[in-house]
């Protein structure tokens, strides 16, 4: 078992007591919640009869089914429209905190709550959201929890869980020019698998990740869960602190030389030991594309699609699933893949960093005649950035759609979807069969500035060619 | 809920082979079942777009294995989304217990807060297994969480599943939330410790 690990410190701080079962109940620092995994938890709360334990420890926003065109109530979906009532309404009764549309401070919840601060070293984080490991980039033991595990938490702010192994994934060395944070990852899970992290935090280490802005620590410990990784962290330091300081909720005046002393001692131990160590080059690490229906099917974009016999027996079976789905022929170079959609945007790379990178690439360029492209913000406040600095009109110009904040068409829970056998380059976090909105839609997952570079070329591009 | 009727000792009845590795939620339930603020319904819509996909032969649309309780799957079954709309969905079409040779965490996590035991068992077993249930699919087979194995005909094979979740299912206690809320002394004296809670933002 590790010791004296970030994950060791945290978990034991947070442990309120060993259940009959020798589960940990584990107390939970901050619990984010959005309109579709929380109205269940709330009706099961009331069917016991029970209260919220911390009101004060639970925050709200909506994000997963908010249409990003037109955002008037009630919404043209009934049914989203019945969702945001709930919301609206179970925050009310129950005193949280609301991050409604238009008040400036909503979006896609891993996008908000490390803005506002409320995100931060040494706290746990749970939501009913797999994506909840983003907020280990700042040194948080952060995982996405089921509704029946939601009302648990609102009931008692814990939860009952058994401790994860903890890995260290050490990554070292400059990352290219055209190279980013999403391909780091990409890269990751394509050697580590799908499964490679299940049982496991994965602890993001070296010289790498320290070069990293938050954002892009954010884009990396995002993904953690494809690589089956419940959670995944960064040991928080200087890049941490900096990009806290001054924050809405982040500690102040006297508070804040006490936090940043605290969350220092919870960095890992140079003697700290782990349940396993894997170390990669950042110099062998190419811009990364997925060609396949899990996110661990991915290649750099010089190479082919992988030959049957190039796999294990294991992935060969897989393989031969995705060729078929995504009409993909081994062999074949998935540079010059044609696309019909991109989208720019969600919880892995809808913020102001990913925006700037994928305007540098539109700028003075136009999407080709054909290809819808849209960019979405995480958040208001991404938004307001990127209109500040005038990214919306570098976009627009392009031939880009510009969009209000939410998760849009990651999870196409909304009316941002692919039709029929549409085939996108997506910043998103997941290209499961169906998962952009239509059952035979296929998603190539890629960088921001790659898909920027998709849809200004019409195809996918080598994006270093263009910087 | 009374400990007693929350028991889960063992789980017997006719059984269903879902072929295939990675299967994930968003398959499992696509996210535009997701709109609505009740589980209710969801069992019909279980695998929507694999099922309309192929046309009538996939295994829940099956005749012989409509009845089914017992779910058999390969590896890495309910990765991807936290929607616990998932394992709701299989267990409203009416499976009770999963075999797999393994589930992402908290698809796991899920059917454990749902009371639904998943077991693991190594691939070549889960093959024969899932093999003999395709030849006796109105054979009921039995997963046994005090011997930890499933038996089907004649066979057994061992199973596994983590300590702490078997003891839930054992001893009753797999919905932990009244003991939990029970802890509300050692909640607050956890949380008085922590120097975040205390900060005046």
């Amino acid at each position: 078992m590790s010791k004296g690990t970030l994950f060791d410190k945290v978990w034991d701080l947070h442990k309120v007591g060993t259940l009959p079962s020798g589960q940990t109940q584990l107390f939970i620092g901050l619990h984010l919640i959005h309109e579709v995994t929380s109205p269940q938890a709330f009706a099961m709360l009331r069917e016991r009869g029970l209260s919220v334990m911390f009101p004060e420890r639970t925050v709200a926003t909506v994000d997963h089914i908010v249409p990003t065109e037109n955002q008037a109530r009630p919404f043209a979906d009934a049914m989203a429209e019945e969702m945001m009532q709930a919301i609206e309404q179970n925050t009310q009764t129950n005193g949280i905190t609301f991050h409604d549309i238009g008040s400036g401070n909503q979006g896609v919840v891993h996008v908000i709550a490390p803005e506002q601060g409320l995100t931060q070293p040494g706290m746990t984080i749970a939501c009913g959201d797999s994506h909840t490991s983003t907020h280990g980039a700042f040194g948080a033991i952060a995982f996405g929890i089921g509704t029946s595990q939601v009302r648990d938490v609102l009931a008692s702010q814990t939860l009952a869980l058994s401790k994860l192994k903890v890995r260290r994934v050490e990554v070292n060395g400059s990352l290219m020019p055209g190279v980013y944070a999403k391909d780091v990852v990409l890269h990751i899970i394509r050697k580590l698998g799908v499964t490679g992290g299940v049982g496991y935090a994965y602890e993001f280490a070296g010289s790498t990740f320290e070069q990293m802005s938050m954002e892009e620590r954010m884009t990396v410990c995002n993904m953690a869960i494809e690589g089956g990784a419940r959670c995944g962290y960064i040991n928080p330091d200087q890049v941490t602190f900096d990009y806290l300081q001054g924050r809405d909720f982040a500690p102040q005046a006297d508070e804040w030389e006490q936090a940043v002393a605290w969350w220092t001692s919870l960095r890992s131990d140079a003697d700290a030991e782990y349940d396993g160590l894997v170390v990669f080059n950042a110099a062998e690490i190419a811009p990364t594309v997925t060609w396949g229906i899990t996110p661990g099917q991915g290649i750099a974009v010089t190479e082919t699609v992988p030959t049957p016999d190039s796999l294990t027996a294991e992935d060969r079976e897989l393989a031969g699933e995705a060729y078929k789905y995504m009409d993909l022929a081994p062999g074949q170079p998935i540079q010059g893949t044609q696309i019909d959609v991109c989208f720019i945007g969600s919880c892995t790379n809808g913020r102001i960093s990913d925006l700037r990178e994928a305007a540098k690439v539109a700028k003075g360029r136009h999407v080709v005649a054909g290809i819808k492209a849209f960019v979405v913000p995480g958040s208001e406040r991404v938004k307001q950035q990127a209109e500040a600095e005038g990214l919306d009109k570098i976009f627009e110009a392009a031939g880009f759609e510009w969009r209000e904040a939410g998760c849009s068409m990651c999870l196409a829970m909304n009316p941002d979807k692919l039709q029929g056998r549409q085939i996108s380059a997506s910043s998103s976090n997941r290209n499961f069969k169906g998962r952009q909105g239509s059952s035979s839609g296929r998603t190539l997952l890629m960088s921001p500035a790659m898909v920027a570079a998709a849809a200004v070329t019409g195809k996918v591009t080598d994006v270093r060619e263009m910087l | 809920m009374s400990q007693v009727q929350s028991i889960v000792q063992s789980v017997s009845g006719r059984a269903v082979p879902l072929i295939g590795n990675d299967i994930d939620t968003d398959r499992i339930i696509p996210a535009r079942f997701l709109r609505c603020v009740t589980f209710d319904g969801l069992g019909a819509q279980v695998f929507a777009d694999d099922r309309s996909q192929l046309s009538g032969q996939h295994a829940f649309d099956q005749p012989q294995y409509q009845g089914a309780e017992i779910l058999v799957v390969n590896r890495n079954f309910g990765c991807g989304s936290s929607r616990e709309h998932a394992p709701q969905a299989i267990a409203k079409w009416g499976i009770k217990a999963l075999v797999g040779e393994s589930f992402a965490e908290i698809f796991l996590g899920n059917c454990l807060a749902m009371g639904i035991p998943c077991v693991t068992a190594a691939s070549d077993a889960l093959q024969t297994l899932q093999d003999w249930i395709a030849a006796h699919p109105a054979a009921a087979i039995t997963l046994d969480l005090e011997a930890m194995q499933v038996r089907f005909g004649d066979s057994c094979i061992p199973v596994s599943m983590g300590e702490g979740a078997r003891n839930m299912f054992l001893g009753g206690t797999w919905d932990a939330c009244g003991q939990l809320v029970a802890q509300g002394a050692a909640i607050q004296q956890t949380a008085a410790k922590l120097p975040y809670v205390s900060w005046s933002r």
